[in-house]
């Protein structure tokens, strides 16, 4: 059944099926309930489902992982909102020292099914501490699962999952992209966890990109279409698990690449991405991998944000370095 | 809405029983029964054996360091006995007497401090959560595992511990605040033993007591004489009973003393005074409960007898157990990280299968 959604709309629905299909599912979080959230994301949920199930809590980001931990320890599967990507700092103890090591402390007796809902990375002209890219930090963290949905239907499909993992996930939205309408058909499944997706095919190089980055990966991949230059793109969607299987073998068919990455490029996901992909396709590479990442600053005040996200004549600029003069 | 009065707590602790084993008399708070006494008595001896018996291990290098808790038997025994079979017990690292007073294995429990895992027994079987440094980390999650049997209408009430080092984290108040506002069943129970590792309560809080940390979130106070397992098993019970019947979550504040340092590792002697050591001494807690229960003929000495083969066969079988080496499990390291382990894992089990056998074939050869 196809319909015109907005990612927002997208994960609402998914919010909505998993609370409706299965009563240990509760939301919570700040202004999550009759509000729906800043961002909307949980609109109607508490009217719906009661007070019971999606729920206000205290202003206080640890406090509402930590309670996450023990509704998850005594047989429910929460979800949580941290309001922006900087406000989910206070929970960062509940989530590496706990959340992420509760299945392992306890070889396995103990899961903690929770999913971190985080609307995350800038593009929106948001203040300082509404728009960081930080996955790195949940990334090298072992025994999160984190996600970063590009579209609708992936929003859909991988919160879906996320919700139903037995696993904990921490799932980064693009804020950016919340507002976005296309044209979806949720009753589709999407590849799963762990997968990545070719999302359009190229010959020439292969960009990478996760989350805020596809959108322009994208772009970057017409404009050099028209200027006869076939790119490949990998939408990431998985950030662990990490699907080297797909990336790789993208990489491998066009021989160069370039990683699309809004977070600050040092010490990232998108270094870790290159590692890997230099570590297997070496001899498969016509160029070094590159990558356009932001750069490794705090993050800029509106009216200079334009200046540190990846754009697409960055991205052409990398694509235009991958030692053609060789081809 | 309760009035501010009586969420704050009394000025002195409650006693029933005082350093001599006399009883006090003390209003609103009734003596536990005889059953209950000597039960407990049990346990506190079975405890002070057990701490005994993990410093010597330690010694024997068979633990890798053991935080003691001579001297706070009757908080932690008190806070196990309170709780029913569906209860929780969300004990810190330094409560092992508490998780064996609510019945769990001691080799099971020691896991942890002999390093084969970071945890030995089942969380979920026990209802006793796995013990970890972090402090008061756990406090919230005890709030979660509350809320969430309330939301299903069960009657589990949940007892949550920490120290007084703890009060001053974040998570103690997140976790205080969240019970109140979801009226958790829950019961805080601070075992203030006056210093954490080396820095004495003064520096944790300016506060009049911890007790009166409760007010601030709407969640009663109170005190007790942590030596005197009579008025633990008296407060707590009475917490525990209140949370039970949707009363919301209490916070209560055992007065106590480390007799020994933080752990073998530590040495006290550089932060506290002999002669404070010795004051405590003097308002031990076995030997008040022992001198109760002889001044008032419930005790005879065939039970001490039984009492104390009981913690020496406890104390055999914690020594046996924590002497059997359990061989590492290298894939251990790989299993538990996800529900199912990433293709990245797998490799990496690969690799280490690898260098193994290849170290076994080597030792072969040699």
């Amino acid at each position: 059944m196809h319909e015109k959604l907005t990612m927002a709309q997208a994960l609402n629905r998914a919010l909505r099926d998993s609370l409706a299909e299965d009563p240990s599912v509760l939301v919570f979080g700040e202004d999550v309930g009759p509000l729906g959230g800043v961002f909307r994301i949980t609109d109607g949920l508490t009217a719906e489902f009661g007070e019971e199930r999606c729920f206000d809590t205290p202003l206080a980001e640890s406090g509402i992982v930590g309670m996450a931990v023990g509704l998850a320890m005594n047989g429910m599967r929460p979800v949580v909102e941290m309001q922006f990507d900087a406000f989910a700092y206070p929970a960062f103890e509940q989530v590496v020292s706990h959340v992420a090591k509760l299945r392992n402390r306890t070889r396995g007796k103990v899961s903690v099914p929770i999913v971190i809902r985080v609307p995350y990375a800038g593009g929106i002209g948001g203040v300082e501490h509404h728009c960081d890219s930080s996955e790195s930090y949940y990334a090298h963290t072992p025994g999160l699962h984190v996600l970063a949905p590009a579209n609708a239907a992936d929003a859909y499909g991988l919160l879906r999952e996320a919700i139903a993992s037995d696993d904990p996930v921490v799932f980064l939205e693009p804020k950016k992209l919340y507002w976005a309408k296309e044209e979806v058909d949720l009753t589709q499944p999407v590849p799963g966890i762990g997968r990545a997706a070719v999302v359009r095919q190229g010959s020439d190089a292969t960009l990478i990109a996760y989350g805020p980055s596809v959108p322009v990966a994208l772009e970057a991949a017409e404009v050099a279409a028209q200027e006869g230059r076939s790119l490949q793109v990998v939408d990431v969607r998985s950030i662990v698990p990490f699907d080297d299987a797909t990336v790789c073998e993208a990489v491998r068919s066009t021989g160069r690449a370039v990683v699309v990455a809004e977070a600050a490029g040092f010490a990232s996901v998108s270094s870790e991405i290159v590692a890997r992909v230099t570590e297997r396709c070496f001899h498969s590479l016509a160029a070094p991998v590159r990558r356009v990442a932001g750069f490794d600053i705090p993050y800029p005040p509106p009216k200079l944000e334009h200046l540190h996200l990846p754009s697409v004549d960055r991205v052409l600029d990398a694509i235009d370095d991958l030692q053609w003069e060789h081809a | 809405m309760t009035g501010d009065f009586d969420l704050l707590p009394a000025d002195t602790p409650v006693q029933l029983i005082d350093p001599a084993g006399r009883p006090t008399g003390q209003k609103g708070y009734p003596l536990p029964g005889e059953a209950a006494l000597l039960r407990a008595y049990g346990a506190l001896i079975a405890a002070r054996r057990l701490n005994d018996q993990a410093y010597a291990l330690v010694r024997q290098g068979r633990l890798a360091v053991y935080p003691s808790s001579h001297g706070q038997e009757a908080c932690q025994v008190a806070a196990a006995h309170v709780l029913e079979d569906d209860d929780w017990l969300f004990p810190t690292y330094r409560d092992t007497a508490a998780i064996v007073a609510r019945g769990v294995d001691p080799v099971e429990t020691l896991v942890l401090l002999k390093g084969d895992w970071h945890s030995g027994y089942d969380p979920v079987a026990a209802k006793v959560a796995p013990q970890a440094t972090p402090l008061a980390t756990q406090l919230p999650h005890a709030v979660g595992v509350a809320h969430a049997a309330r939301l299903r209408g069960e009657q589990t009430v949940v007892m949550a511990l920490c120290g007084d080092g703890g009060t001053s984290e974040g998570d103690f108040h997140e976790a205080l605040n969240f019970a109140a506002v979801f009226r958790a069943p829950v019961v805080f129970f601070v075992q203030n033993n006056e210093y954490a590792i080396s820095v004495p309560l003064a520096r944790q809080t300016a506060a009049p007591s911890i007790a009166h940390k409760g007010i601030g979130y709407g969640v009663p106070g109170e005190r007790v004489d942590g030596n005197d397992v009579a008025a633990v098993l008296a407060v707590l019970g009475a917490a525990v009973a209140r949370a039970r019947a949707g009363e919301g979550p209490q916070l209560v504040e055992a007065h106590t003393y480390r007799m020994q340092a933080h752990t073998n590792a530590d040495d006290a002697t550089r932060y506290r005074q002999d002669e404070e050591v010795a004051a405590w001494a003097g308002r031990e807690p076995i030997l008040r409960m022992e001198a109760y229960l002889r001044d008032n003929a419930l005790l005879t000495d065939e039970q001490a007898r039984v009492y104390a083969e009981a913690a020496e066969a406890l104390a055999a079988h914690t020594r046996d157990g924590l002497n059997t080496d359990v061989a590492p499990r290298p894939d251990d390291l790989f299993d538990h990280v996800y529900a199912c382990r990433t293709p990245q894992l797998e490799e990496q089990s690969a690799l280490l299968a690898d260098e193994l056998a290849r170290e076994e074939a080597q030792c072969t050869r040699s």
